[in-house]
Protein backbone atom coordinates (compact mmCIF):
# COMPACT_ATOMS: atom_id res chain seq x y z
CA UNK A 1 0.00 0.00 0.00
CA UNK A 2 3.48 2.37 -0.44
CA UNK A 3 1.80 4.00 -3.08
CA UNK A 4 -1.46 4.45 -1.87
CA UNK A 5 -0.50 6.02 1.43
CA UNK A 6 2.17 8.24 -0.57
CA UNK A 7 -1.51 9.71 -2.60
CA UNK A 8 -3.07 10.27 0.76
CA UNK A 9 -0.07 12.02 2.06
CA UNK A 10 0.29 14.42 -0.53
CA UNK A 11 -3.67 15.13 -0.69
CA UNK A 12 -3.69 16.21 2.64
CA UNK A 13 -0.38 18.11 2.38
CA UNK A 14 -2.21 20.07 -0.05
CA UNK A 15 -5.19 20.25 0.78
CA UNK A 16 -5.72 20.64 4.46
CA UNK A 17 -9.23 20.31 4.74
CA UNK A 18 -8.76 16.81 3.34
CA UNK A 19 -7.40 15.72 6.55
CA UNK A 20 -9.53 12.59 8.00
CA UNK A 21 -11.42 12.89 4.99
CA UNK A 22 -9.04 10.72 2.91
CA UNK A 23 -9.22 6.71 3.51
CA UNK A 24 -7.56 3.88 2.67
CA UNK A 25 -10.30 1.09 2.36
CA UNK A 26 -8.13 -1.41 1.20
CA UNK A 27 -5.05 -2.17 -1.48
CA UNK A 28 -6.15 -0.32 -4.29
CA UNK A 29 -8.77 1.87 -3.22
CA UNK A 30 -8.71 4.94 -1.71
CA UNK A 31 -11.80 6.62 -0.72
CA UNK A 32 -12.49 11.08 -0.88
CA UNK A 33 -15.26 12.94 0.69
CA UNK A 34 -15.33 16.36 -0.23
CA UNK A 35 -17.66 19.33 0.05
CA UNK A 36 -19.22 21.14 -3.30
CA UNK A 37 -17.21 23.94 -3.21
CA UNK A 38 -13.43 21.93 -2.82
CA UNK A 39 -14.19 19.65 -5.43
CA UNK A 40 -13.66 21.48 -8.59
CA UNK A 41 -9.78 22.26 -7.35
CA UNK A 42 -9.14 18.46 -5.73
CA UNK A 43 -10.37 17.03 -8.68
CA UNK A 44 -8.02 19.20 -11.31
CA UNK A 45 -5.24 18.70 -8.86
CA UNK A 46 -5.91 14.94 -9.17
CA UNK A 47 -6.32 14.78 -12.92
CA UNK A 48 -3.59 17.08 -13.79
CA UNK A 49 -0.63 16.58 -11.31
CA UNK A 50 -1.25 13.31 -9.68
CA UNK A 51 -1.10 10.59 -12.71
CA UNK A 52 -4.94 9.44 -12.72
CA UNK A 53 -5.45 9.40 -15.95
CA UNK A 54 -8.57 7.59 -16.21
CA UNK A 55 -12.32 7.99 -15.28
CA UNK A 56 -13.85 4.49 -15.45
CA UNK A 57 -17.06 5.70 -14.17
CA UNK A 58 -19.01 8.77 -12.15
CA UNK A 59 -21.79 7.10 -10.11
CA UNK A 60 -24.76 8.93 -8.63
CA UNK A 61 -26.37 8.75 -5.96
CA UNK A 62 -29.74 9.42 -3.99
CA UNK A 63 -28.75 9.87 -0.36
CA UNK A 64 -32.14 11.12 0.99
CA UNK A 65 -31.42 14.32 2.24
CA UNK A 66 -28.59 15.12 -0.42
CA UNK A 67 -27.46 13.56 -3.61
CA UNK A 68 -23.77 12.27 -3.56
CA UNK A 69 -21.53 11.93 -6.76
CA UNK A 70 -18.74 9.65 -6.93
CA UNK A 71 -16.15 10.01 -8.96
CA UNK A 72 -14.21 6.99 -9.99
CA UNK A 73 -10.48 8.27 -10.85
CA UNK A 74 -8.04 5.17 -11.80
CA UNK A 75 -4.16 5.54 -11.90
CA UNK A 76 -2.46 3.29 -14.64
CA UNK A 77 -5.20 1.02 -14.45
CA UNK A 78 -4.49 -0.36 -10.74
CA UNK A 79 -4.91 1.89 -7.95
CA UNK A 80 -8.88 3.68 -7.85
CA UNK A 81 -9.66 6.51 -6.09
CA UNK A 82 -13.13 7.47 -5.50
CA UNK A 83 -13.96 11.38 -4.97
CA UNK A 84 -17.02 11.61 -3.36
CA UNK A 85 -19.08 14.91 -3.59
CA UNK A 86 -22.73 15.94 -1.98
CA UNK A 87 -25.06 18.43 -3.36
CA UNK A 88 -28.01 20.06 -2.63
CA UNK A 89 -31.11 18.15 -3.36
CA UNK A 90 -32.96 22.09 -3.88
CA UNK A 91 -30.72 23.34 -6.27
CA UNK A 92 -28.41 20.31 -7.61
CA UNK A 93 -25.51 21.94 -10.11
CA UNK A 94 -22.13 20.36 -10.43
CA UNK A 95 -19.68 21.73 -13.29
CA UNK A 96 -18.24 19.38 -15.91
CA UNK A 97 -14.97 17.31 -15.81
CA UNK A 98 -15.17 16.38 -19.39
CA UNK A 99 -12.23 19.03 -20.11
CA UNK A 100 -10.50 16.52 -18.61
CA UNK A 101 -11.91 13.72 -19.73
CA UNK A 102 -13.67 13.13 -22.61
CA UNK A 103 -15.26 9.70 -21.33
CA UNK A 104 -17.13 11.99 -18.76
CA UNK A 105 -19.50 12.55 -21.92
CA UNK A 106 -21.80 9.84 -21.46
CA UNK A 107 -21.55 9.58 -17.51
CA UNK A 108 -22.70 13.19 -16.75
CA UNK A 109 -25.31 12.54 -19.50
CA UNK A 110 -26.65 9.91 -17.26
CA UNK A 111 -26.86 12.07 -14.14
CA UNK A 112 -28.97 14.63 -15.33
CA UNK A 113 -31.26 12.14 -17.16
CA UNK A 114 -31.52 9.62 -14.23
CA UNK A 115 -31.39 11.91 -11.02
CA UNK A 116 -31.81 15.44 -12.27
CA UNK A 117 -28.78 16.60 -11.83
CA UNK A 118 -27.29 19.48 -13.94
CA UNK A 119 -24.26 19.55 -15.49
CA UNK A 120 -22.33 22.69 -16.18
CA UNK A 121 -20.39 23.04 -19.39
CA UNK A 122 -21.50 19.61 -21.00
CA UNK A 123 -20.73 19.95 -24.71
CA UNK A 124 -24.09 19.85 -26.94
CA UNK A 125 -25.35 16.53 -27.70
CA UNK A 126 -28.03 14.20 -27.60
CA UNK A 127 -29.08 13.03 -24.26
CA UNK A 128 -28.44 9.59 -22.51
CA UNK A 129 -29.75 7.12 -21.62
CA UNK A 130 -33.80 8.06 -21.98
CA UNK A 131 -36.19 8.15 -24.92
CA UNK A 132 -36.34 11.84 -26.11
CA UNK A 133 -39.94 11.76 -25.20
CA UNK A 134 -39.24 10.94 -22.00
CA UNK A 135 -41.54 13.15 -19.84
CA UNK A 136 -39.33 16.14 -17.81
CA UNK A 137 -39.03 16.14 -14.74
CA UNK A 138 -39.28 12.39 -14.25
CA UNK A 139 -36.14 10.86 -12.53
CA UNK A 140 -36.33 7.12 -12.20
CA UNK A 141 -33.01 6.68 -9.54
CA UNK A 142 -34.77 9.37 -7.66
CA UNK A 143 -35.91 7.03 -4.32
CA UNK A 144 -39.26 8.56 -4.12
CA UNK A 145 -40.28 7.81 -8.03
CA UNK A 146 -42.47 5.28 -8.65
CA UNK A 147 -42.51 3.25 -12.42
CA UNK A 148 -46.04 3.97 -12.92
CA UNK A 149 -45.69 7.33 -13.13
CA UNK A 150 -44.50 7.23 -16.90
CA UNK A 151 -46.82 4.99 -18.53
CA UNK A 152 -45.92 4.81 -22.17
CA UNK A 153 -48.65 3.79 -24.81
CA UNK A 154 -48.19 1.22 -27.21
CA UNK A 155 -47.41 2.64 -30.95
CA UNK A 156 -45.58 5.54 -29.33
CA UNK A 157 -42.20 3.85 -30.58
CA UNK A 158 -42.74 4.99 -34.11
CA UNK A 159 -43.16 8.83 -33.36
CA UNK B 1 -17.01 12.45 -65.79
CA UNK B 2 -19.34 12.65 -62.43
CA UNK B 3 -17.40 14.28 -59.36
CA UNK B 4 -18.88 12.65 -56.18
CA UNK B 5 -17.12 15.76 -54.11
CA UNK B 6 -19.61 17.69 -55.82
CA UNK B 7 -22.86 17.42 -53.33
CA UNK B 8 -20.93 18.90 -50.63
CA UNK B 9 -21.57 17.09 -47.17
CA UNK B 10 -23.74 14.60 -46.98
CA UNK B 11 -25.45 13.70 -43.60
CA UNK B 12 -26.60 9.77 -43.74
CA UNK B 13 -28.34 8.37 -40.66
CA UNK B 14 -27.47 4.87 -39.39
CA UNK B 15 -29.91 3.75 -37.48
CA UNK B 16 -31.25 2.99 -34.67
CA UNK B 17 -32.62 -0.27 -36.96
CA UNK B 18 -30.18 -0.92 -39.73
CA UNK B 19 -28.84 -3.77 -41.54
CA UNK B 20 -25.47 -3.51 -40.55
CA UNK B 21 -26.16 -3.07 -37.00
CA UNK B 22 -26.75 -5.96 -34.66
CA UNK B 23 -28.55 -3.94 -32.04
CA UNK B 24 -29.98 -0.48 -32.11
CA UNK B 25 -27.81 2.16 -31.71
CA UNK B 26 -28.21 5.59 -33.90
CA UNK B 27 -25.43 7.09 -35.48
CA UNK B 28 -25.43 10.04 -37.91
CA UNK B 29 -22.58 10.39 -40.15
CA UNK B 30 -21.39 13.13 -42.42
CA UNK B 31 -19.78 12.35 -45.30
CA UNK B 32 -17.70 13.92 -48.02
CA UNK B 33 -17.80 11.61 -51.23
CA UNK B 34 -17.08 8.21 -49.54
CA UNK B 35 -15.24 9.55 -46.66
CA UNK B 36 -16.63 10.22 -43.32
CA UNK B 37 -15.85 13.76 -41.83
CA UNK B 38 -17.90 13.60 -38.56
CA UNK B 39 -20.14 11.48 -36.74
CA UNK B 40 -22.18 11.38 -33.48
CA UNK B 41 -23.49 8.78 -31.83
CA UNK B 42 -26.76 8.54 -29.48
CA UNK B 43 -27.10 5.23 -27.42
CA UNK B 44 -29.83 4.19 -25.17
CA UNK B 45 -32.01 2.26 -27.05
CA UNK B 46 -31.68 -0.70 -25.07
CA UNK B 47 -32.06 0.80 -21.92
CA UNK B 48 -34.54 -1.55 -19.50
CA UNK B 49 -33.97 0.10 -15.93
CA UNK B 50 -31.89 -2.49 -14.34
CA UNK B 51 -30.58 -0.18 -11.66
CA UNK B 52 -33.62 0.84 -10.64
CA UNK B 53 -34.90 -2.81 -10.19
CA UNK B 54 -32.13 -4.06 -8.32
CA UNK B 55 -33.10 -1.60 -6.03
CA UNK B 56 -36.65 -3.34 -5.52
CA UNK B 57 -34.96 -6.66 -5.02
CA UNK B 58 -33.14 -9.08 -2.69
CA UNK B 59 -29.19 -9.28 -3.36
CA UNK B 60 -29.32 -12.85 -4.51
CA UNK B 61 -32.44 -11.66 -6.97
CA UNK B 62 -29.85 -8.33 -8.50
CA UNK B 63 -27.42 -11.07 -8.90
CA UNK B 64 -29.57 -12.52 -11.53
CA UNK B 65 -30.84 -9.89 -13.13
CA UNK B 66 -27.47 -8.55 -13.04
CA UNK B 67 -26.25 -11.62 -15.21
CA UNK B 68 -29.01 -10.98 -17.93
CA UNK B 69 -27.38 -7.72 -18.26
CA UNK B 70 -25.42 -9.50 -21.24
CA UNK B 71 -26.06 -12.43 -23.21
CA UNK B 72 -22.47 -12.72 -24.00
CA UNK B 73 -20.42 -11.49 -20.87
CA UNK B 74 -23.04 -12.67 -18.43
CA UNK B 75 -20.68 -14.31 -16.20
CA UNK B 76 -18.50 -10.94 -15.96
CA UNK B 77 -21.10 -9.33 -14.89
CA UNK B 78 -23.10 -11.77 -12.02
CA UNK B 79 -19.05 -12.16 -10.70
CA UNK B 80 -18.37 -8.26 -10.87
CA UNK B 81 -21.55 -7.70 -8.77
CA UNK B 82 -21.07 -10.81 -6.14
CA UNK B 83 -17.41 -9.34 -5.94
CA UNK B 84 -19.12 -6.27 -4.59
CA UNK B 85 -21.44 -7.31 -2.05
CA UNK B 86 -18.45 -10.10 -0.82
CA UNK B 87 -16.37 -7.17 -0.28
CA UNK B 88 -18.87 -4.94 1.69
CA UNK B 89 -19.88 -7.80 4.06
CA UNK B 90 -16.11 -9.02 4.63
CA UNK B 91 -17.55 -12.92 3.11
CA UNK B 92 -13.72 -14.67 2.47
CA UNK B 93 -14.38 -16.88 -0.77
CA UNK B 94 -12.91 -20.21 -0.82
CA UNK B 95 -10.32 -20.78 -2.85
CA UNK B 96 -11.88 -23.23 -4.47
CA UNK B 97 -15.22 -21.14 -5.68
CA UNK B 98 -12.45 -18.66 -6.86
CA UNK B 99 -11.05 -20.94 -9.20
CA UNK B 100 -14.15 -22.29 -10.34
CA UNK B 101 -15.12 -18.52 -11.20
CA UNK B 102 -12.05 -18.28 -13.10
CA UNK B 103 -12.59 -21.51 -14.66
CA UNK B 104 -16.05 -20.11 -16.11
CA UNK B 105 -14.82 -17.03 -16.48
CA UNK B 106 -11.80 -18.42 -19.14
CA UNK B 107 -14.18 -20.84 -20.96
CA UNK B 108 -16.72 -17.07 -21.56
CA UNK B 109 -14.02 -15.57 -22.89
CA UNK B 110 -13.21 -17.95 -25.37
CA UNK B 111 -16.79 -18.33 -26.52
CA UNK B 112 -16.88 -14.21 -26.60
CA UNK B 113 -13.75 -13.67 -28.53
CA UNK B 114 -14.44 -16.99 -30.96
CA UNK B 115 -17.82 -15.56 -31.58
CA UNK B 116 -16.60 -12.10 -32.57
CA UNK B 117 -13.72 -13.43 -34.68
CA UNK B 118 -16.77 -14.89 -36.50
CA UNK B 119 -18.68 -11.60 -36.24
CA UNK B 120 -15.62 -9.82 -37.85
CA UNK B 121 -15.12 -12.21 -40.64
CA UNK B 122 -18.87 -11.68 -41.60
CA UNK B 123 -18.35 -7.85 -41.58
CA UNK B 124 -15.83 -8.24 -44.08
CA UNK B 125 -17.48 -10.66 -46.17
CA UNK B 126 -15.51 -13.53 -45.19
CA UNK B 127 -18.26 -16.26 -44.07
CA UNK B 128 -16.00 -18.84 -44.17
CA UNK B 129 -14.10 -17.36 -41.08
CA UNK B 130 -17.64 -16.95 -39.68
CA UNK B 131 -18.54 -20.69 -40.07
CA UNK B 132 -15.24 -22.45 -38.74
CA UNK B 133 -15.32 -20.01 -35.83
CA UNK B 134 -18.36 -20.96 -34.85
CA UNK B 135 -18.36 -24.44 -35.21
CA UNK B 136 -15.30 -23.90 -32.89
CA UNK B 137 -17.06 -21.81 -30.18
CA UNK B 138 -19.62 -24.91 -29.64
CA UNK B 139 -17.29 -26.70 -28.17
CA UNK B 140 -17.20 -24.09 -25.39
CA UNK B 141 -20.78 -23.22 -25.42
CA UNK B 142 -20.86 -27.49 -24.88
CA UNK B 143 -18.57 -27.37 -22.04
CA UNK B 144 -20.11 -24.28 -20.09
CA UNK B 145 -23.78 -26.35 -20.52
CA UNK B 146 -22.17 -29.12 -19.13
CA UNK B 147 -20.57 -27.50 -16.48
CA UNK B 148 -23.08 -25.26 -15.49
CA UNK B 149 -26.29 -26.28 -16.71
CA UNK B 150 -26.48 -23.22 -19.23
CA UNK B 151 -25.68 -22.28 -22.49
CA UNK B 152 -25.58 -18.59 -21.73
CA UNK B 153 -26.51 -17.30 -18.36
CA UNK B 154 -24.46 -19.78 -16.21
CA UNK B 155 -25.45 -18.84 -12.85
CA UNK B 156 -22.76 -20.64 -11.04
CA UNK B 157 -21.67 -18.22 -8.98
CA UNK B 158 -23.90 -17.03 -5.39
CA UNK B 159 -22.87 -14.84 -2.70
CA UNK B 160 -20.02 -16.32 -1.09
CA UNK B 161 -19.01 -18.75 -3.52
CA UNK B 162 -20.53 -20.91 -6.48
CA UNK B 163 -23.17 -23.09 -6.85
CA UNK B 164 -21.68 -26.13 -8.60
CA UNK B 165 -18.64 -28.12 -8.38
CA UNK B 166 -16.57 -28.99 -10.94
CA UNK B 167 -15.55 -33.07 -11.37
CA UNK B 168 -12.26 -34.46 -12.08
CA UNK B 169 -14.11 -36.20 -15.33
CA UNK B 170 -15.57 -32.94 -16.11
CA UNK B 171 -12.05 -31.25 -15.99
CA UNK B 172 -10.67 -33.91 -18.11
CA UNK B 173 -13.30 -33.18 -20.73
CA UNK B 174 -12.39 -29.37 -20.48
CA UNK B 175 -8.70 -30.00 -21.11
CA UNK B 176 -9.62 -32.20 -23.92
CA UNK B 177 -11.50 -29.35 -25.49
CA UNK B 178 -8.47 -26.97 -25.25
CA UNK B 179 -6.24 -28.97 -26.56
CA UNK B 180 -8.41 -28.70 -29.92
CA UNK B 181 -9.01 -25.76 -29.72
CA UNK B 182 -5.21 -24.39 -28.98
CA UNK B 183 -5.30 -25.94 -32.49
CA UNK B 184 -7.71 -24.46 -34.12
CA UNK B 185 -6.59 -20.95 -32.55
CA UNK B 186 -2.78 -21.72 -33.77
CA UNK B 187 -4.51 -22.36 -37.58
CA UNK B 188 -6.37 -19.09 -37.03
CA UNK B 189 -3.56 -16.94 -35.73
CA UNK B 190 -1.46 -18.29 -38.98
CA UNK B 191 -4.07 -17.19 -41.21
CA UNK B 192 -4.48 -13.80 -40.02
CA UNK B 193 -0.60 -13.18 -40.41
CA UNK B 194 -0.45 -15.20 -43.68
CA UNK B 195 -3.67 -14.32 -45.40
CA UNK B 196 -2.91 -11.59 -47.80
CA UNK B 197 -6.91 -10.46 -47.80
CA UNK B 198 -7.34 -10.43 -43.87
CA UNK B 199 -4.56 -8.37 -43.77
CA UNK B 200 -5.43 -6.28 -46.02
CA UNK B 201 -8.57 -5.20 -45.41
CA UNK B 202 -8.27 -4.93 -42.16
CA UNK B 203 -4.93 -3.12 -41.60
CA UNK B 204 -4.95 0.71 -41.37
CA UNK B 205 -8.20 0.53 -40.68
CA UNK B 206 -10.04 1.61 -37.65
CA UNK B 207 -7.01 3.85 -36.40
CA UNK B 208 -6.73 4.48 -32.77
CA UNK B 209 -2.97 6.04 -31.20
CA UNK B 210 -1.96 5.29 -28.04
CA UNK B 211 -2.82 8.77 -26.96
CA UNK B 212 -6.37 8.90 -27.97
CA UNK B 213 -6.59 5.61 -25.79
CA UNK B 214 -5.51 7.44 -22.83
CA UNK B 215 -8.04 11.05 -24.05
CA UNK B 216 -11.18 8.46 -24.55
CA UNK B 217 -10.29 5.68 -21.77
CA UNK B 218 -10.84 2.95 -24.48
CA UNK B 219 -10.66 -0.54 -22.32
CA UNK B 220 -9.87 -4.09 -23.27
CA UNK B 221 -8.77 -5.31 -26.29
CA UNK B 222 -9.06 -2.17 -28.40
CA UNK B 223 -6.70 -0.45 -26.13
CA UNK B 224 -4.29 -3.42 -26.23
CA UNK B 225 -4.38 -3.33 -29.95
CA UNK B 226 -2.71 0.46 -29.64
CA UNK B 227 0.35 -1.01 -27.19
CA UNK B 228 -1.63 -0.40 -23.85
CA UNK B 229 -1.03 -3.13 -21.38
CA UNK B 230 -4.05 -2.69 -19.20
CA UNK B 231 -5.76 -5.64 -17.75
CA UNK B 232 -7.47 -6.15 -14.54
CA UNK B 233 -6.71 -9.54 -14.21
CA UNK B 234 -3.01 -8.45 -13.99
CA UNK B 235 -3.82 -4.66 -12.43
CA UNK B 236 -6.53 -5.57 -10.10
CA UNK B 237 -6.26 -9.18 -9.78
CA UNK B 238 -9.45 -10.79 -8.48
CA UNK B 239 -11.01 -14.59 -8.14
CA UNK B 240 -7.86 -16.69 -8.77
CA UNK B 241 -5.71 -14.31 -11.19
CA UNK B 242 -3.25 -13.57 -8.51
CA UNK B 243 -1.93 -17.23 -8.59
CA UNK B 244 -1.75 -17.64 -12.26
CA UNK B 245 0.49 -17.26 -14.78
CA UNK B 246 -0.04 -15.31 -17.89
CA UNK B 247 0.57 -12.69 -20.16
CA UNK B 248 -1.19 -9.34 -21.22
CA UNK B 249 -1.22 -9.57 -25.10
CA UNK B 250 -0.61 -6.17 -26.66
CA UNK B 251 -0.15 -5.44 -30.23
CA UNK B 252 0.99 -1.84 -31.94
CA UNK B 253 -0.87 -2.05 -34.96
CA UNK B 254 -3.59 0.41 -33.74
CA UNK B 255 -5.98 -0.94 -36.22
CA UNK B 256 -8.92 -3.50 -36.98
CA UNK B 257 -5.94 -5.86 -37.85
CA UNK B 258 -4.32 -5.48 -34.60
CA UNK B 259 -7.40 -5.67 -32.61
CA UNK B 260 -8.18 -9.19 -34.52
CA UNK B 261 -4.46 -10.43 -33.33
CA UNK B 262 -4.66 -9.55 -29.85
CA UNK B 263 -8.09 -11.44 -29.12
CA UNK B 264 -6.52 -14.37 -31.45
CA UNK B 265 -3.12 -14.47 -28.89
CA UNK B 266 -5.60 -14.03 -25.94
CA UNK B 267 -7.28 -17.27 -26.69
CA UNK B 268 -4.00 -19.33 -26.20
CA UNK B 269 -3.53 -17.66 -22.76
CA UNK B 270 -6.63 -18.66 -22.01
CA UNK B 271 -6.20 -21.93 -22.71
CA UNK B 272 -2.78 -21.65 -20.41
CA UNK B 273 -4.73 -20.21 -17.90
CA UNK B 274 -7.64 -23.11 -17.94
CA UNK B 275 -4.43 -25.76 -17.79
CA UNK B 276 -3.36 -24.38 -14.74
CA UNK B 277 -6.50 -24.22 -13.17
CA UNK B 278 -6.88 -27.63 -13.56
CA UNK B 279 -3.28 -28.44 -12.42
CA UNK B 280 -3.88 -26.07 -8.78
CA UNK B 281 -7.48 -26.05 -8.24
CA UNK B 282 -7.36 -26.54 -4.58
CA UNK B 283 -9.78 -28.92 -2.82
CA UNK B 284 -12.35 -26.77 0.15
CA UNK B 285 -15.80 -25.58 0.05
CA UNK B 286 -17.49 -24.12 -2.53
CA UNK B 287 -19.12 -21.69 -0.28
CA UNK B 288 -19.57 -19.61 3.10
CA UNK B 289 -22.90 -18.67 4.65
CA UNK B 290 -23.70 -15.26 3.09
CA UNK B 291 -26.50 -12.84 5.40
CA UNK B 292 -29.73 -12.40 4.06
CA UNK B 293 -28.59 -8.39 5.35
CA UNK B 294 -25.66 -6.98 3.97
CA UNK B 295 -24.51 -4.86 6.95
CA UNK B 296 -24.52 -1.22 5.65
CA UNK B 297 -21.41 -0.16 3.42
CA UNK B 298 -20.54 0.84 -0.23
CA UNK B 299 -17.92 -1.28 -2.34
CA UNK B 300 -16.32 -0.84 -6.20
CA UNK B 301 -15.40 -4.26 -7.82
CA UNK B 302 -13.85 -4.64 -11.59
CA UNK B 303 -13.71 -7.11 -13.74
CA UNK B 304 -11.81 -7.83 -17.11
CA UNK B 305 -14.66 -8.60 -19.46
CA UNK B 306 -14.35 -10.13 -22.33
CA UNK B 307 -14.62 -6.45 -24.04
CA UNK B 308 -12.58 -4.84 -21.17
CA UNK B 309 -13.24 -3.41 -18.17
CA UNK B 310 -16.44 -3.82 -16.26
CA UNK B 311 -17.25 -1.65 -13.20
CA UNK B 312 -19.66 -2.29 -10.94
CA UNK B 313 -20.46 -0.22 -7.79
CA UNK B 314 -22.88 -1.38 -4.92
CA UNK B 315 -24.05 0.66 -2.11
CA UNK B 316 -25.95 -1.25 1.02
CA UNK B 317 -28.35 0.23 3.65
CA UNK B 318 -27.92 -3.06 6.24
CA UNK B 319 -31.61 -4.40 4.46
CA UNK B 320 -31.76 -7.08 2.17
CA UNK B 321 -32.10 -4.92 -0.54
CA UNK B 322 -29.03 -2.82 -2.19
CA UNK B 323 -29.14 0.58 -2.30
CA UNK B 324 -27.34 1.30 -5.05
CA UNK B 325 -26.33 -0.73 -7.99
CA UNK B 326 -24.45 0.71 -11.01
CA UNK B 327 -23.24 -1.31 -13.59
CA UNK B 328 -20.41 0.68 -16.16
CA UNK B 329 -20.11 -1.75 -18.78
CA UNK B 330 -16.73 -1.52 -21.37
CA UNK B 331 -18.79 -0.88 -24.50
CA UNK B 332 -19.54 2.50 -22.73
CA UNK B 333 -16.00 3.06 -22.61
CA UNK B 334 -15.09 2.55 -26.14
CA UNK B 335 -18.20 3.72 -27.87
CA UNK B 336 -16.76 7.11 -27.65
CA UNK B 337 -13.22 5.63 -29.16
CA UNK B 338 -15.70 4.72 -32.36
CA UNK B 339 -15.92 8.24 -33.84
CA UNK B 340 -12.70 8.76 -33.64
CA UNK B 341 -11.72 5.64 -35.34
CA UNK B 342 -14.25 6.28 -38.40
CA UNK B 343 -13.03 9.70 -38.72
CA UNK B 344 -11.36 10.06 -41.82
CA UNK B 345 -12.46 6.78 -42.82
CA UNK B 346 -14.61 4.93 -45.47
CA UNK B 347 -18.24 4.83 -44.53
CA UNK B 348 -17.77 0.94 -45.87
CA UNK B 349 -15.61 0.26 -43.07
CA UNK B 350 -18.40 1.49 -40.25
CA UNK B 351 -19.64 -2.29 -39.80
CA UNK B 352 -15.95 -3.42 -39.11
CA UNK B 353 -15.04 -0.64 -36.88
CA UNK B 354 -17.69 -0.72 -34.82
CA UNK B 355 -17.72 -4.82 -34.83
CA UNK B 356 -13.85 -4.41 -33.79
CA UNK B 357 -14.73 -2.61 -30.55
CA UNK B 358 -16.97 -5.78 -30.17
CA UNK B 359 -19.97 -3.80 -28.75
CA UNK B 360 -22.97 -4.74 -26.85
CA UNK B 361 -25.24 -2.24 -26.40
CA UNK B 362 -27.54 -3.71 -24.43
CA UNK B 363 -24.61 -4.16 -21.78
CA UNK B 364 -24.19 -0.50 -22.28
CA UNK B 365 -27.61 0.76 -21.56
CA UNK B 366 -28.63 -2.11 -19.06
CA UNK B 367 -31.00 -0.06 -17.96
CA UNK B 368 -37.34 -3.23 -18.05
CA UNK B 369 -39.47 -0.74 -17.04
CA UNK B 370 -42.83 -2.75 -18.90
CA UNK B 371 -45.83 -1.09 -17.60
CA UNK B 372 -49.36 -2.86 -18.66
CA UNK B 373 -51.47 -0.15 -19.80
CA UNK B 374 -54.23 -2.46 -19.90
CA UNK B 375 -53.94 -2.44 -23.81
CA UNK B 376 -52.39 -5.57 -23.71
CA UNK B 377 -54.09 -9.15 -22.83
CA UNK B 378 -52.14 -11.37 -19.79
CA UNK B 379 -51.79 -14.80 -19.87
CA UNK B 380 -49.65 -16.28 -17.23
CA UNK B 381 -48.26 -19.61 -17.36
CA UNK B 382 -46.40 -22.01 -14.76
CA UNK B 383 -43.05 -22.71 -15.08
CA UNK B 384 -43.60 -26.80 -16.41
CA UNK B 385 -45.95 -25.51 -19.19
CA UNK B 386 -43.36 -22.91 -20.03
CA UNK B 387 -40.16 -25.14 -19.81
CA UNK B 388 -42.24 -28.24 -21.77
CA UNK B 389 -42.94 -26.34 -24.27
CA UNK B 390 -39.82 -24.69 -24.27
CA UNK B 391 -38.35 -28.64 -24.84
CA UNK B 392 -41.08 -29.27 -28.04
CA UNK B 393 -40.05 -26.13 -29.65
CA UNK B 394 -36.66 -27.41 -29.71
CA UNK B 395 -37.43 -30.67 -30.37
CA UNK B 396 -39.83 -30.11 -33.75
CA UNK B 397 -36.01 -28.36 -34.90
CA UNK B 398 -34.03 -31.17 -34.18
CA UNK B 399 -32.80 -30.37 -31.11
CA UNK B 400 -32.83 -32.83 -27.65
CA UNK B 401 -31.28 -32.57 -24.55
CA UNK B 402 -32.86 -35.54 -23.46
CA UNK B 403 -29.68 -37.35 -23.10
CA UNK B 404 -27.78 -34.51 -21.52
CA UNK B 405 -30.67 -34.25 -18.65
CA UNK B 406 -30.43 -37.96 -18.14
CA UNK B 407 -26.88 -37.39 -17.57
CA UNK B 408 -27.40 -34.63 -15.39
CA UNK B 409 -29.62 -36.05 -13.43
CA UNK B 410 -27.50 -38.97 -12.71
CA UNK B 411 -25.01 -37.06 -11.61
CA UNK B 412 -26.91 -35.14 -9.01
CA UNK B 413 -28.29 -38.16 -7.67
CA UNK B 414 -24.91 -39.92 -6.81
Amino acid sequence: MADETKIKEELESKFGYLKDKTVLKRDRRIYVDINAENFHEVFQYIAKNMHFNALPAVIGLDEGATFGIIYVLCKDGSVLLDLKVHLDKSDPEIESVSKYFLSADAYERELTDLLGIRVKGLPNGPRYPLPDDWPAGEYPLRKDWKGSRCEVSEGDNNA
Amino acid sequence: MHDIHDFGDVKVPVGPQHPALKEPESFLITLRGEKITAMSIRMGYNHRGIEKACEERSYIQSMYLLERVCGICSHSHSTCYVQAVEEIAALDVPRRAKYIRTLVGELERIHSHLLWLGVAGHEIGFDTLLMYSWRDREIVMDLLAKLTGNRVNYGINTIGGVRRDVTSDQMKDVLRSMDLLEERTKYYIELAQDEITLAKRLSGVGKLTYDDVIKLGAVGPTARASGIARDIRKDDPYAAYGELDFKVITDDHCDVFGRTVVRLKELLESYKIIRQISEKMPEGPLTVRAPRKIPEGEAIARYEAPRGEDVHYVKSNGTERPDRVKVRAPTLANIQAVARMLEDGYLADMPIVIAAIDPCFSCTDRTTLINDTGLRKKETMDWATLRSLGIESYKRRGVCFDKLNRKLEKGLKK
